[in-house]
């Protein structure tokens, strides 16, 4: 197995896990929490890309991994905010509990 | 060698999939979080060890510090009477799980499948100083989108978790 297979085959493996937990849990922490590694996983596709890919001095692949993770990082302010938000108004954050999201 | 790959990067992929496998399928959600802090430095590692030494610290100060912190104060600011530890998997979580399997049976059929890069690559030399060079040169663009991106992202988090506190002044 060549190592780049290797790197993909790990980021696919943190991909599903992601996904898995994603589809899975109730608390809406826990489905940010997923999309989060899905986030990440993608970031270790873009850098094993990068460096084992033909041009690496060209550095496309690094830097669509910064602009990433600096994306994921609002993403997570603002998913949590919601959360938050949401538990001010109902008192819960189970997902099967969120029915309406309207006042 | 382990398969043609070195030991360093089976022990940290050992680790980062024990991490993500934790956070699945544990029951305490603050242990799902601290578990997932293990799967972002492992992250980082792999990082490293892909000479991507930027992105490797980014990724510590970014997921390790920043996110978990704020994963772990949000499960502690909603923890309330209303989650019960006994439900945490959703009533279709077969189905999710069956969807996630699938997923990783077709990522993972589609790299085995797939060419391989002809030939090992020799390790790239590339400095913090080329990755600001070309930040401020040819991404200064994308760089300043994100600027903004993440300021919009600040204030409307602020604004969306912020007490309402205007209405219910009016009412009293």
């Amino acid at each position: 197995m060549t190592p780049l297979a290797a790197y993909l085959l790990l980021a696919a493996l943190i991909f599903a896990i992601g996904l898995a937990i994603a589809l899975t849990r109730r608390v809406a922490i826990l489905v940010l929490i997923g999309i989060e590694l899905m986030l990440n996983a993608a970031n270790l596709n873009l850098i094993a890309f990068w460096r084992f890919g033909p041009h690496p001095e060209a550095l496309t692949g690094m830097m669509f991994a910064i602009f990433s993770i600096a994306v994921a990082a609002a993403e997570a302010a603002v998913g949590l905010g919601l959360v938050i938000a949401y538990y001010r108004h109902r008192k819960t954050t189970d997902l099967d509990a969120m029915t309406r999201m309207k006042g | 060698m382990i398969f043609g790959l070195t030991v360093a990067f089976v022990l940290v992929a050992m680790v980062t999939v024990a991490g993500a496998m934790g956070a699945a399928v544990m029951r305490n959600v603050v242990h799902c979080a601290l578990s997932l802090t293990v799967t972002f430095a492992g992250l980082a590692i792999l990082f490293l060890q892909l000479d991507a030494q930027f992105a490797g610290f980014a990724q510590v100060l970014v997921y390790v510090g920043a996110v978990a912190i704020l994963v772990v104060f949000a499960i502690l600011l909603t923890r309330g009477v209303g989650t019960s530890l006994i439900y945490v998997f959703s009533k279709q979580w077969t189905l999710g799980l069956g969807i996630a399997a699938a997923v990783f049976a077709l990522l993972g059929w589609a790299v085995l499948k797939s060419f391989p890069v002809s030939g090992p690559v020799a390790a790239s030399e590339v400095t913090v100083k080329d990755i600001g060079a070309a930040l401020m040169n040819q991404y200064v663009l994308p760089l300043e989108i994100t600027a903004v991106l993440l300021t919009v992202a600040m204030i409307g988090a602020v604004i969306v978790a912020m007490p309402e506190k205007k209405v219910k002044e009016g009412e009293q």
